[in-house]
């Protein structure tokens, strides 16, 4: 008995979610015993959010086999709507601090689900490289859009311009939202371990989907659009579900890397950011929950370790990306590969892959 | 006479755009990949130029011939190490090895060149255009940038359609396979075609800072990134709509900084690449490709 | 011939043909009731060139019809066109009596057409259960929020998908292969999973796309058994496109011959393997073998 003796899926699945937990308790270990530095256990937030950011990415990527390179976008809505909530719920005198943070996710999810689900109608239409540049051009014009809202609040309410913060028309009150200087003045309020709770949640919608009838039918629409619609799927309903899921937990993991901030930009939800979590989840694995998680936290804390030598580290940083690509492509590698496999293998698998046009489209 | 004048800067910008587009698309249209690290060659090719200029004293035709080379090389190289091995590699690691290429460049350039922005002097020393009796003024950059890319255009067209290589490369982008079965040399073609696209990067990017002269590590990133736009937006893989598409976009850019918005201006661009996609899903000029079943 | 010539033939005894070939070639069993599928002047243009034109068939609601024809003649066109994978230039495709008119593939296959494909397409990377449970996405229900929440129905669902996903695949007895990935399996297994998880969508008309292509001999007798043993079980018509004439002559009961998108003959095997016209299409005429 034991774990070998359980399905791959579910042995996975226990995998995924034992990851997060052991690192949420060797880290807090490791923190009380002083262990962890000041610089990194200020990453450790920033962390999570990435971590649930690559996963949920890995939902339209690596699940439904779309790419997409504005995440960051579908991250800033809900970063900033998540601000404008709390700062309107902290007026209305609410003081809990894991009810400002709750209601502030779910707020900026929703609103995050929703701009997706929008996008989505008319970008699920297209294709392959065509909507990866659509979704790049959606991240780019929210950001221009956000670089241009102002938002306050005071006792009459919610006050928006789009011009400049002197034409909000407020007297008293707090700006929540100041054009390109962004949002100012949040309330950190995110914690490491709300941090590994919206992980734990990201992890559990986007595993329990993919392993239901819904995810099933996105991932026969990744694996062949004609079969799928050839079996009664509706292949834009589909593609549409996971780009709208997935959006909404990155509005959830927005407003987690916002609250931990006094400030946040929307330049900083640039084409790079995006770029920067595609990047987790190609590295990861695609479809391949667990390698976003390690390689999105692994990435994340890279550059801090290589904090000594500060000049060179974003060079080595980009040294390290190109080889992980590049090296399992070399011939040495597959060779090296190839020996160690055939000396840990026991048995070849049983069935013999499809020798002749398994694989061909035309 | 205000609205010609922005036009003809648009079309100026444009010109930058479709000439660095050229490059994505030709890349895309061979390799079948986006090459997200064209935009930081351009950053290179003008550096190179600012440096011979600058620090060596070089005449600027030196300067220009020497970031074309240096330029031409830069892609060989690049192509050779990071791209070659993954011929066969899903398409998405190709992507992110060319981030890395990206990041890899600007970084180099960071610190080679320091973060301060250098003030890149134009290497056009003409006067400007008096037109309408002093009513329509051109900037000489501006009819320069727009020969240029007049000139490149009708040079790739001659270049494909008739020499043995260019032939060759339409071949490989049309089906790389059957064509190695005929017997081109499909990786000295891909080669070529990166020379092609990082020497014209070099050019786009000493026409592009001699119209805007602060020169930082990061200033090809946003260009690149409009010019995959424009590659989009003209079909990709189209040469021709490359060029369009450049030019629509640059002409749309400083139309709508000048009458909509200077800060909403990107987002005007990018909100009618999206209308002109759903249109028109393959681009303007693209082939629509229909799967066979 | 193999021991189903007899099979086949005994098969045939049961049914007599209608006279007249032009008009229908419908078993007398299927008579009276709502034809499964119904095509009235169909056709496509691809430029300028009719790749289908004309199409008019009437298939029985248990009949098993075969479509052949040379190379290139259009078949697997027509085949697009009734699952609309193409949409037909003109005429019109009733499927059990209802027209199917501006919908799209996915809607096609709700009103009960299933299909297999020529270059096998299945769901790769998923497993032989889940590429059946895919199949049966539309028989049983179970919406998002109740997956991501977990609750009660979608454990019923998912027993429903296991359950229902083995007995279908049992039919070809590859139950045993249920939690190995489609894309590992070996070439005919993966034609039978097509079928299973066309099958799986509880067609009324079942569109085999070349299903004996790749296999062997004996291969191919067990396929033939099945096909006639699905028909009987679930009590669906069955149309395929094969080159094998020896599975085509055997099992089908009406057979269509297509050349250059039109129909060239219909009518029973032994009817279409007099017809001169058939004979001409497959071997050129006479005087140009001779020469």
């Amino acid at each position: 008995m034991g774990i070998k003796a359980l399905k791959p899926q579910t042995r996975s699945t226990i995998i995924t979610y034992a990851i997060v937990i052991v690192a949420f308790f060797a880290v807090t270990v490791l923190d009380g015993m002083g262990f962890i530095s000041n610089s990194l256990s200020g990453q450790l937030v920033p962390i999570c959010a990435y971590v649930s950011l690559a996963v949920s990415l890995n939902l339209v990527v690596g699940v439904s086999g779309e790419l997409s390179l504005g995440h960051a976008g579908f991250m800033s809505v809900g970063a900033f709507t998540g601000v404008v909530a709390a700062g309107c719920l902290t007026r209305m005198g609410v003081e809990s601090e894991i009810l400002l943070f709750v209601a502030a996710a779910v707020i900026g999810a929703v609103a995050a689900g929703i701009i997706g689900f929008l996008v989505g109608i008319p970008v699920m239409r297209l294709r392959g490289d065509y909507l990866a540049i659509v979704t790049l051009a959606f991240g780019e014009i929210i950001k221009n859009l956000l670089n241009n809202f102002y938002i306050g609040v005071d006792d009459a309410g919610l006050h928006f311009s789009m011009t400049d913060s002197s034409s909000l028309g407020m007297t008293q009150g707090a700006i929540l939202i100041n054009g390109p200087k962004g949002a100012v003045g949040i309330d950190k309020i995110s914690t490491f371990a709300l941090g590994i709770l919206l992980v734990l949640i990201t992890v559990a919608v986007v595993l329990n989907l993919m392993h239901s009838r819904d995810g099933r039918a996105i991932m026969a629409v990744r694996d062949n659009r004609i079969a799928a619609e050839s079996v009664g799927i509706n292949v834009t309903k589909y593609r549409l579900m996971a780009f709208t899921v997935a959006s909404a937990l990155a509005g959830a993991a927005g407003v987690l890397y916002a609250m931990n901030y006094s400030t946040i930009t929307p330049s900083q939800f640039d084409f790079n950011q995006s770029i920067l979590i595609l990047v987790y989840v190609v590295l990861g694995g695609m479809g391949n929950i667990s390698g976003s998680i390690v390689s999105a936290a692994f990435l994340t804390v890279l550059p801090e370790v290589l904090r000594p030598i500060n000049n060179y580290r974003m060079l080595i940083y980009a040294v390290v990306l190109i080889l992980v690509m590049v090296v399992p492509n070399t011939k040495i590698y597959q060779r090296l590969a190839d020996a160690v496999r055939s000396k840990l293998r026991r048995e070849p698998k049983v069935p013999v892959a499809a020798a002749e046009g398994g694989e061909a489209d035309e | 006479m205000e609205v010609l004048a922005n036009i003809i800067n648009g079309a100026s910008l444009g010109s930058v755009y479709a000439i660095i587009a050229l490059g994505y698309t030709m890349v895309y249209g061979i390799a079948k990949m986006l090459n997200f690290a064209h935009g930081d060659v351009i950053m290179v090719g003008a550096y190179i130029c600012f440096c011979a200029v600058s620090y060596l004293g070089l005449p600027a035709l030196a300067g220009v011939l020497l970031s074309v080379v240096g330029c031409t090389v830069l892609g060989i190289v690049v192509e050779r190490l990071a791209y070659k091995p993954l011929r066969n590699a899903p398409s998405l690691n190709v992507l992110i090895t060319a981030i890395g290429v990206s990041y890899f460049l600007q970084n180099a350039a960071l610190i080679i060149m320091g973060s301060d922005p250098k003030s890149f002097s134009s290497i056009i020393a003409l006067p400007a255009l008096q037109l309408f009796d002093g009513r329509l003024t051109i900037s000489a950059t501006a009819v320069i940038t727009i020969l240029a890319c007049v000139i490149i255009m009708v040079a790739l067209t001659l270049f494909t359609t008739k020499t043995k290589m260019g032939k060759a490369m339409r071949a490989c982008s049309e089906d790389r396979d059957a064509a190695q079965l005929m017997g081109i040399n499909v990786n000295s073609t891909i080669s070529m075609v990166f020379a092609i696209g990082s020497g014209l990067a070099a050019i786009a990017g000493i026409l592009m800072c001699s119209a805007y002269p602060t020169l930082m590590p990061t200033t090809g990133s946003m260009p690149g990134i409009k010019a995959f736009t424009a590659a989009v937006l003209g079909g990709i893989g189209s040469i021709p709509g490359a060029a369009l598409g450049g030019v629509l976009l640059g002409i749309i850019e400083i139309l709508a900084r000048a009458y909509i918005s200077t800060q909403l201006a990107d987002a005007v661009v990018f909100a009618v690449l999206i209308v002109m996609l759903l249109i028109r899903p393959a681009g303007l000029l693209g082939k629509p490709v229909n799967e066979k079943v | 011939m193999s021991k189903f010539t007899d099979f086949a033939k005994q098969r045939r005894e049961g049914t007599k043909m209608v006279p007249v070939p032009s008009v229908s070639i419908m078993p007398e069993r299927d008579l009276g009731r709502a034809p499964a599928l119904e095509c009235l002047h169909l056709g496509i243009d691809f430029g300028g060139l009719k790749a289908v034109d004309d199409f008019n068939i009437t298939v029985g609601r248990t009949e098993i019809c075969g479509l052949i024809g040379p190379n290139g003649a259009g078949k697997t066109t027509v085949f697009n066109l009734l699952t609309k994978v193409y949409q037909p230039t003109r005429g019109t495709i009733m499927v059990d009596g209802r027209d199917t008119a501006g919908l799209d593939p996915a809607r096609v296959n709700r009103l009960g057409v299933a299909r297999t494909f020529q270059n096998i397409r299945l769901f790769n990377t998923l497993t032989v259960e889940e590429n059946v449970a895919v199949g049966l996405h539309n028989q049983h229900h179970c919406g998002m929020a109740t997956s991501i929440l977990r609750l009660p129905h979608h454990w019923k669902s998912e027993k429903y998908y296991h359950e229902r996903a083995l007995e279908l695949l049992d039919i070809f007895d590859m139950a045993g292969l249920a939690d190995h990935e489609a894309g590992s399996l070996p070439y005919g297994a993966q034609r039978r999973l097509e079928i299973v998880r066309a099958l799986a969508t509880n067609p009324k008309l079942l569109l085999l796309d070349e299903p004996a292509a790749g296999m062997n001999p004996s291969e191919t007798a067990e396929l033939m058994e099945n096909i006639v043993k699905i028909r009987d079980q679930f009590q669906i018509a069955i149309m395929l496109i094969e080159h094998d004439m020896n599975l085509v002559m055997n099992i089908c009961e009406g057979i269509c011959v297509l050349n250059f998108g039109k129909i060239i003959a219909k009518g029973t095997p032994e009817e279409i393997q007099q017809n001169d016209a058939v004979i001409e299409a497959y071997l050129g005429k006479q005087k140009e073998v001779e020469a």
